[in-house]
């Protein structure tokens, strides 16, 4: 807590203002990385989290029983830690990212960049933004989600980047719950009954065009999503859908329509109230 | 003995009681962030999880002079439990320390979105600022990433006691992280009855950090702290 704040409780209405989830960690840049392709990197993953976790956050209330429910929004949750710190990597390494706000708001700059950002100036990938469908939708869609992302962040442990190498270890040990829980739902829808083995499959074939954007990241990184994918496929006796990827990229900005009415609902508030403290 | 002589002597008893004062400031300091609990599982201290990585004091600015105070590096790691830690480059410039020693508490989030960071926080501010202490700044620490290793023995009993399960000890890996299709993680023994008998309910229970089981020899539930 800074000492301007000191004695002074208020705070912006939509955010917690004085709460930099990065307070007191080193962000300079480290020599020999491009602070602007670092800011661009962290904000993409950071974009993918918190995309997904709004998502996520809509099934609260809405799971099939009470024990998923805490589950969803377990996920949520992490994956909003996630995206919290990566969004203020982000702003920090390159300011210029950040919308400009009216002078004096109080509004801080992973809150400026989740709030006050359009749909084409979002970087996730589409899988996150597509609309949710029932619970197979969901567990395909955690399935695919973490699976790229728990191998991405296993790579990234090692970024010459000091912090985004922690928010990488420290999500490496979230996302191995989350595929965990994915991939067992997964396999017990499969071998559910008749209906729930449909349902899994319907939401396998209607997502999987969006996979392949995950991993668009390199070759590797999509050699060792297919070996996990393939594993989960072959226990569930499941088949690897065949439909080919979706054309376009969501890290260019280039959304389904889902993303803007989300964006609308998560952004209204804050959006009529750039000022607001309580 | 001269006059130059004679001032040197003052510096020097000046700043060997300025670090004295210092010194003890910081021990009270450590000792009330270590006695913090946490929100969720008010049974453990800050402490006792492993999420205090450290208490500095730091002087007001003595002589025009920075003086950097004791710094207790990483006690917290020690088994959960804030030692006295050594004093790290505490040159105490002459003259006497005022009142305007500032503490930095460093901690750790247990899970990246834990909503509690924001309340411990606000705990730490708090309770240091009634011990006297004007300014406190509280820092994050991200590397390394905390583990259910770090709750302390203490803090293992305490959970026990309050009818929670302790974690066991967290998966090492090397390696790509194997993907977990079954119940393959040993299931805890029931904290009330001590039966080995019990099923997972859930990875994920009423805080980022807890899963749910329950006992089938009593048929109570009950949560476990995970491990990682």
């Amino acid at each position: 807590m800074n000492d301007e704040f000191a004695g002074d409780s208020s705070q912006w209405a939509f955010g917690t203002g004085f709460e930099d989830p990065l307070a007191g960690v080193d962000t300079t840049v480290p020599p020999g990385v491009d602070a602007a392709e670092l800011a661009a990197y962290c904000l993409m993953l950071g974009d993918d989290a918190l995309i997904m976790s709004q998502r996520l956050a809509e099934w609260c209330s809405r799971a099939p029983d009470l024990e998923e429910d805490i589950a969803l929004a377990n996920m949520a949750l992490d994956l909003l830690g996630q995206a919290r710190l990566l969004l203020t990597r982000a702003a920090a390494a390159d300011p210029g990212l950040v919308p400009a706000l009216p002078e004096g708001s109080p509004v801080p700059a992973e809150d400026a960049l989740a709030y006050f950002r359009d749909a084409e100036q979002f970087r996730n990938v589409r899988l996150a933004e597509v609309e949710n469908g029932d619970f197979a939708h969901v567990v395909v869609r955690l399935l695919l989600f973490s699976v790229a992302r728990l191998a991405l962040l296993e790579r990234l442990r090692t970024s010459p980047d000091q912090v985004l190498a922690a928010v990488a270890a420290k999500g490496v040990k979230e996302l191995t719950y989350h595929r965990d829980w994915a991939g067992r739902w997964f396999l017990t829808l499969a071998q559910g009954t008749e209906e729930s083995r449909r349902r899994l499959v319907a939401a396998l074939d209607a997502l999987w065009p969006y996979q392949a954007e995950l991993t668009d990241l390199g070759v590797e990184l999509r050699q060792e999503v297919d070996v996990v994918l393939d594993q989960v496929f072959a226990v569930s006796g499941v088949e690897r859908p065949g439909r080919a990827p979706l054309t376009g990229a969501g890290r260019d900005g280039a959304h389904t329509d889902a993303l803007g009415p989300l964006l609308a609902e998560m952004q209204v508030v804050a959006r009529a109230h750039p000022s607001g403290r309580w | 003995m001269s006059g130059r002589e004679r001032a040197a002597e003052v510096a020097l008893v000046g700043g060997a009681a300025a670090e004295v004062a210092l010194v003890s400031a910081r021990e009270r300091a450590a000792e009330v962030a270590a006695g913090v609990r946490d929100p969720e599982m008010p049974m453990l201290t800050l402490a006792d999880l492993g999420v205090l990585r450290g208490v500095e004091v730091n002087g007001g600015a003595v002589n025009g002079g920075a003086v950097n105070g004791g710094a207790v590096n990483g006690g917290a790691v020690n088994g959960g439990e804030v030692h006295g830690g050594e004093v790290h480059g505490g040159e105490v410039h002459g003259g006497e320390v005022h009142g305007g020693e500032e503490v930095v508490v460093s901690i750790t989030p247990t899970y990246t979105g834990c909503p509690a960071l924001a309340t411990m926080r606000d705990d730490l501010v708090h309770r240091l600022r009634e011990a006297g202490f004007a300014r406190v700044e509280v820092r994050i620490v991200l590397d390394p990433p905390w583990s259910s290793d770090w709750i302390s023995e203490r803090g293992r009993a305490a959970l026990r006691e309050a009818g929670l399960s302790a974690p066991g000890p967290a998966p090492r890996r090397s390696g790509p992280i194997p993907l977990t299709l079954g119940p393959a993680r040993s299931a805890p023994p029931c904290p009330r009855c001590g039966s080995a008998a019990t099923r997972l309910t859930s990875e994920f229970g009423a805080t980022a950090c807890k899963a749910l089981y329950r006992c089938t020899g009593c048929l109570e539930p009950f949560e476990h702290v995970k491990e990682i």
